[in-house]
């Protein structure tokens, strides 16, 4: 049998939508590519598969029966991790899971699921440090405006916890690495696609956007933050394990005063 | 708010309350209500680092730094010539909101020096949690101080607003702090404590009862102990700690390397280092007491009264026990199972849940993320490489310690070099 390229549309659903269609043709040689990053394979024919709510939602039940509570959320980590490759592994995760009697996702001396456990790990604590370093600033328009660049795609995984907390005022999180925001307007949150000016610059306060206020409370913070540093317990090291470099763009303590 | 008289304020107050260790933001469970602003439902969250690599989770401020008190060891002792300043409690609402909203803290902690009398000071902490509480809805953190020797009501007042309270013991022991704080008694920082931990006791019983009872301190309550600032030994200090957990059911307390401050010849001196290893190992001990089932008798004793600085606690119990290893990972009960040094409470879970499919063997461990250049040395699995030599304590240290580096290496040789 020739190989298939499975080509789906980056979407969770599509993706387990692509899960069905692999066993409803008991297919054997797979693999499962994002419409976005595909690789023209040697040997292998492409098929484009159409997301299907329906059986996308079988899969997905079927998924959650088979793994504890905990193992079909990383399995959904795992794959928002966006990672080359992933769905492949996610793919023989699943299969092997149904393969099997016994709850398998607890099992780590099995190297996929040990590894699927460790992506679904750093995916958590990408949510995690979005949570910490989200800084919203306060637009003319009475929009708390926040602008991040994840590592992974964990928009989807925040909004909960965004709403819940912020449940009395306007804001925005924008992803501008993947071209899309949040925006909870102090009903509901949707999913929003933003056109920006030519060559706007995400990191810096422009007073054309931003309250007169803003410009005060950032002053404040960044005071805050130098004054509540010990200077005899300096320790640079640990400083930027906790903050990696990557993430200080977009802190509003760490912009150049 | 005048901008630039509360951004002087914030930062003498803000400098003055650095040296308070606590910033747990977790362990609270004040869900947001009727549209509010904040929650507080889920884990703590480190919204940023200082260049020490101390989280900043709270807008750490004192009230005042105003204080009647002359406490040796205390930044904002009534002698020391500082810029004194006081928030009116506006101005701490305003920050804390202004703050939160913009996604840069979890909430608020406030601290202050005591003006005029305990009871005075202990009213305006009251009155700033009360006013975010009751006036913005704001569901956010809040930690306040007790303020030593305040009265039952206002301790009952102030748990119905916050979420957690603490009050810093600061010195291990009673005779340390007769020299260091002569004006302070012991009892007085007892005091607030046992109300606190009675109404918790109390809100918990009423609690099944009544599902809508007002919640008292949600988060519990800490302490902490400044190390290095009074002469006392580990074994004095970890039994003051151990104490304070069992008799007032603490959630934490916290280990403060001193920071010399000041000239006064009853401290060590300005420049002098702050003992950060140290510091380190005594959370080590604590971590061992609270999550890995060991009795504080075992790590420190009349025998063994200061950890060692070179290994670990964990590390050092089992170079003192080798008796009770090898350990088969395989057939060995969780308790056991986290006396291994070089694994975690993480490890043994995982441990625990993958064994039930397979045996494991080094691999497996490694995989797992076993610190095996120690855990080698005190377990066997599935596999018949295992360390046969009987090797003593002395040597298995030296083996470990020739195959690792420690991040405090610069530190160690030279405290080493001190005193050897």
């Amino acid at each position: 049998m020739q190989a298939k390229n499975l080509i789906y549309d980056g979407t969770f659903d599509g993706f387990l939508t692509t899960v069905f269609y692999v066993f409803e043709h008991k297919l054997k040689t797979v693999t499962i590519q994002n419409e976005f990053t595909v690789q023209q394979g040697l040997f292998s024919e492409n098929e484009a598969i159409f997301t299907d709510e329906v059986k996308a939602n079988r899969v997905w039940k079927g998924i959650k029966s088979k793994l504890s509570s905990n193992g079909s959320y990383q399995l959904y980590y795992a794959f928002l991790s966006e990672e080359v490759g992933v769905e492949d592994l996610l793919l023989g995760y699943i299969q092997y899971a149904f393969s099997q009697q016994k709850t398998v996702d607890k099992d780590y001396s099995h190297p996929s699921i040990l590894k699927i456990a460790q992506i679904a790990k750093s995916v958590g604590r990408e949510k995690h440090r979005m949570e910490a370093f989200v800084r919203f600033r306060l637009t003319k328009d009475d929009i708390y405006f926040a602008s991040i660049e994840p590592d992974f795609n964990v928009l989807p995984l925040i909004e909960k916890h965004f709403k819940r907390r912020y449940a009395n005022q306007k804001w925005v999180i924008y992803d501008i690495k993947r071209g899309y925001g949040l925006f909870y307007d102090l009903e509901t949150v949707e999913l929003i696609n933003m056109d920006f000016p030519e060559n706007f610059n995400f990191t810096k306060t422009d007073d054309a956007f931003f309250a007169t206020q803003e410009f005060e409370f950032q002053k404040l913070w960044q005071d805050y933050f130098k004054a509540t540093n010990i200077a005899s317990r300096k320790n640079m090291k640990l400083h930027i394990r906790h903050v990696p470099k990557r993430y200080w763009k977009y802190l509003s303590e760490k912009q150049p005063n | 708010m005048s901008f630039q008289r509360t951004q002087e304020k914030l930062k003498i107050l803000a400098d003055a309350a650095k040296y308070d260790v606590s910033c747990s933001s977790s362990g609270s469970k004040r869900a947001n209500t009727n549209k509010g602003l904040g929650d507080a439902t889920g884990m703590g969250i480190c919204h940023s680092y200082t260049e020490d690599g101390r989280c900043v989770s709270l807008l750490k401020i004192l009230l005042t730094n105003h204080c009647i008190f002359d406490c040796a060891y205390c930044v904002t002792r009534k002698s020391n010539d500082v810029k004194r300043a006081a928030f009116k409690v506006q101005e701490v609402v305003d920050l804390t909101l202004n703050f939160y909203r913009r996604n840069y803290i979890e909430g608020l902690f406030l601290s202050s020096g005591i003006f005029k009398s305990a009871d005075y000071t202990m009213e305006r902490l009251v009155a700033v949690a009360k006013k975010l509480r009751l006036e913005e809805n704001f569901n956010g953190y809040i930690h306040l101080k007790s303020i030593p020797g305040a009265s039952d009501e206002l301790m009952r007042e102030a748990g119905l607003y916050a979420d957690r309270l603490s009050v810093n013991i600061e010195i291990p022991t009673e005779a340390g702090l007769k020299k260091l704080a002569p004006d302070k008694k012991r009892e007085d920082f007892i005091k607030p404590m046992v109300k606190v931990k009675n109404e918790i006791i109390q809100y918990n019983a009423e609690k099944k009862i009544i599902k809508s009872t007002p919640k008292f301190a949600p988060a519990g309550q800490s302490t902490q102990m400044i190390i290095g600032a009074s002469g006392e030994n580990d074994f004095q200090i970890m039994q003051t700690s151990n104490h304070f957990y069992k008799s007032y059911n603490l959630k934490r307390v916290y280990y403060s390397g001193y920071v010399p401050i000041s000239y006064d010849n009853r401290l060590p001196q300005i420049g002098s280092a702050v003992p950060m290893l140290r510091e380190n190992r005594l959370y080590q001990t604590d971590w061992l007491m609270r999550f890995y089932g060991f009795d504080v008798s075992e790590i420190l004793n009349e025998q063994h009264q200061n950890l060692d600085l070179d290994v670990d606690p964990k590390l050092s119990w089992a170079l003192r026990n080798l008796h009770e290893f090898p350990v088969d990972v395989n057939t060995a009960d969780q308790r056991m199972l986290a006396r291994i040094p070089g694994l975690g409470m993480k490890s043994v879970f995982k441990i625990i849940n993958a064994r039930r499919f397979r045996k494991l063997n080094w691999e497996h461990l490694k995989k797992i993320g076993v610190a095996l250049n120690r855990a080698q040395y005190f377990m066997v699995c599935d596999s018949n490489q295992f360390e046969k030599r009987d090797l003593t304590s002395e040597k298995i240290k030296g083996l470990i310690l020739q195959n690792s580096t420690s991040k405090y290496q610069k530190m160690l040789s030279n405290q080493l070099s001190l005193f050897g």
